[in-house]
């Protein structure tokens, strides 16, 4: 199969409507419904991301404005897309579509009014769709203009175009930071790194008026596929990164820590320490980093107590330096960080490790990154596999959490029954109905948990919020704080009313704190709550996938009984249970539940 | 490079006109055109061109794509413009 992130665009074109048949054919695919809202001919655009998303497990739906009508659309004939109902929208317009650009006899004082009045009309457009749809907006903004009819002074002078798209993007961005409905796309700086030259289609477009290549085409679909993985949760999150001539030049092995190549001495040096900052950076943004080689723990390890590397060892989550085949490594690696390999991205200059490992360990991202130390970020970034649609406090804190994990580990090796090590852990958890402060985290958990999920819906902010609104749902996160940090929100239930029975819609849990008896927290909440709603009898759901499988016998476990007149239109394979609250008893005896932590 | 003769170019056509009308086993021929070709639309039409230009390494000009009717009309144009770019 053609690697999609990676390839030419003449590899998809000529082969496109196969390729589209059989990714169509596949099974478990997720609906998705995009609606894309152009400024020119937007139709090979949805082509390509088409066959981008279906090679990434969404089956997506599309609608196309009328050419050029995003604005009327959007404002005031949407009968037909609020008929669609998408999920999405994509606001595809370019410094064509400018309406309020400054005359050439514009001053200084002048250009703030012209950037303010194109904004508004975006504004209008963004909060119209708002309030009729209440769905997720990706908006691109601008990329500079072909041809700068000022030379260089159009980027100075109060009536330059590019000047005016400068600030238009300012203004975008700022937008955008403040709105979490409101996505930026950076096509400014997609097209600036793709070529601007190579970016417009003249013919095209004064033909059909596409008004991009289909090279340029296929980076912004690629771009829009990254973004929309990203919002459902389908970001990558650990990168695994081979040693030896990758994270240094030569082989520590045979050539002793003095001889590898890292520091400030030589070219090559120079490049290894740039990969390394890079991989740093990544590790920062909360990108777990795993070290899997062919090598002695000892001898890998010293490579790090360099006194030039960039890398120490605390800036891994998981070490693993032995003669052990790479897939086999790779899969204690997935199993020590309760992580799948979906979210690895894996790097070696060996072709034969990377081949190995594409085969054996599907769903693993393995690009080709070659041998050249000084190509490797730049084919990291092409692949886009950690893309992020907002950096919450979480991101921040994943790697310093993960390393308490490890240090939590330790500790448990020395008690003598698993509760005495619980509550050796000095547990405390804040249970309580849905906060408009944690709805963006909340969503984000939702939409990414896939192994501690009973049925793996998916929701909006959107959604989230109305039912965060709506008294017949009673919707609970839980966050955990313990002795080694805070855990974060990690847990959501959301249940729905019906007479005086409560239907589980989700229940959900990060599986960084398995086994730590929150889930039993958490229904003691649930239990106490509904009871006050006057429910008489929870219901709970577990639709399996081909991740869930360890919460098969979740409400089993938690005393749940078999439910037999099950719901017609439920799936064959799912399994319905319930729990009578008239004797219900508290489970939880390891944590203590609080109001608020932190005051 | 030799020059292609049009029967030739007309070979080449056939499976790029297969993928452009999505039919499988389309054979065209000089006459077919738009008004007798299944799936020959405007979509299908920006879609064949942009991979003929691909296959033959050309450029059409805006008045050439202009009087584009007929694959008769797009074998003559490419035996005229191979090796042009």
């Amino acid at each position: 199969m053609l690697d999609l992130d990676f390839c030419r665009v003449d590899e998809i074109l000529n082969v496109r409507k196969a390729l589209r048949r059989e990714l169509l054919a596949r099974e478990g695919l997720q609906d998705l419904r995009l609606a894309v809202l152009g400024g020119s001919t937007t139709n090979e655009i949805v082509n390509l991301l088409e066959l981008l998303l279906l090679s990434n497990g969404f089956r997506p739906v599309f609608y196309q404005s009328e050419y050029g009508r995003y604005y009327e659309e959007a404002i005031h004939d949407s009968a037909a897309l609020i008929e669609f109902a998408p999920d999405i929208i994509y606001i595809h317009t370019s410094y064509r579509d400018v309406r309020n650009a400054p005359p050439l006899q514009c001053n200084e004082e002048g250009l703030p009014g012209y950037v303010t009045a194109e904004l508004a009309r975006y504004r209008e457009i963004w909060s119209s769709l708002e309030e009729k749809l209440g769905c997720q907006i990706i908006q691109n903004n601008f990329e500079m203009p072909p041809f700068a009819p000022l030379g260089n002074m159009d980027a100075v002078s109060s009536a330059g175009e590019s000047r005016f798209l400068m600030q238009l993007n300012a203004a975008f961005a700022q937008e955008a930071s403040g709105n979490a409905r409101l996505v930026l796309q950076d096509v400014c700086g997609l097209s600036a790194r793709f070529g601007l030259d190579r970016w417009f289609d003249w013919n095209r477009y004064f033909s059909y008026k596409i008004l991009l290549t289909s090279e340029a085409n296929l980076e912004l679909a690629r771009s829009l596929n990254a973004l929309v993985r990203a919002m459902y949760g389908k970001s990558r999150k650990v990168l695994v990164l081979d040693l030896d001539n990758t994270l240094w030049g030569g082989v520590i092995g045979d050539d002793g820590v003095e001889k590898i190549e890292i520091g400030r001495e030589t070219p090559v040096a120079e490049a290894y320490t740039a990969f390394q900052e890079y991989c740093l950076a990544l590790r920062n943004r909360g990108i777990l980093l795993a070290v899997c080689s062919k090598n002695d723990d000892e001898i890998a390890k010293a490579g790090f107590a360099h006194p030039s590397s960039v890398l120490k060892l605390e800036h891994f989550s998981s070490f693993k330096a032995n003669w052990e085949p790479k897939p086999d490594n790779i899969l204690v690696i997935a199993k020590e960080l309760n992580l799948g390999v979906d979210s690895f991205v894996f790097v070696d200059d060996n072709p034969a490790e990377r081949a190995i490992v594409a085969a054996q360990v599907p769903g693993v991202a393995v690009p080709d990154i070659g041998d050249e130390v000084v190509r490797y970020v730049g084919i990291l970034n092409r692949g886009r596999y950690f893309e992020p649609v907002s950096l919450s406090e979480e991101d921040m804190q994943r790697a310093a959490q993960y390393a308490g994990n490890s240090q939590r580990a330790a500790l448990q090796t020395k008690f003598s029954s698993y509760g005495e090590y619980l509550d050796s852990l000095e547990m405390v958890a804040e249970i309580a109905p849905f906060e408009p402060v944690y709805m963006d985290r909340i969503t984000q958990l939702t939409n990414k948990t896939n192994q501690f999920n009973l049925t793996t819906r998916r929701y909006t902010l959107a959604e989230m919020n109305s039912v965060a609104n709506n008294e017949g749902f009673l919707g609970l996160y839980g966050r955990l704080v313990d002795r080694f940090g805070d855990n974060g929100l990690i847990s959501v239930v959301l249940g729905r009313k019906e007479a005086s029975g409560l239907h589980l819609d989700l229940w959900l849990m990060s599986c960084r704190v398995l086994k730590r008896d929150l889930e039993l927290a958490m229904l003691d909440s649930v239990a106490e709550r509904a009871a006050a709603m006057n429910i008489r009898t929870v219901y709970g759901y577990y639709l399996p996938t081909s991740k869930n499988a360890m919460v098969a016998d979740f409400y089993p476990n938690l005393g749940f009984s078999p439910f037999r007149a099950r719901p017609e239109n439920l799936h064959e394979e799912a399994t319905v249970w319930t729990l009578d609250l008239t004797e219900y008893r508290k489970r939880n005896q390891h944590i203590k539940i609080v109001e608020r932590i932190n005051g | 490079m030799a020059r292609l003769a049009g029967q030739e170019v007309l070979a080449e056509l056939q499976p790029i006109f297969e993928e452009a009308m999505d039919v499988p086993g389309l054979v065209v021929t000089c006459d077919s055109s738009a008004l007798n070709t299944p799936n020959w639309d405007s979509l299908a039409h920006i879609e064949m061109i942009e991979l003929v230009e691909r296959r033959f390494s050309i450029r059409f000009a805006l008045n050439e794509l202009q009087d584009l009717k007929t694959v008769g009309d797009l074998v003559r144009l490419i035996v005229s413009r191979e090796g042009k770019v």
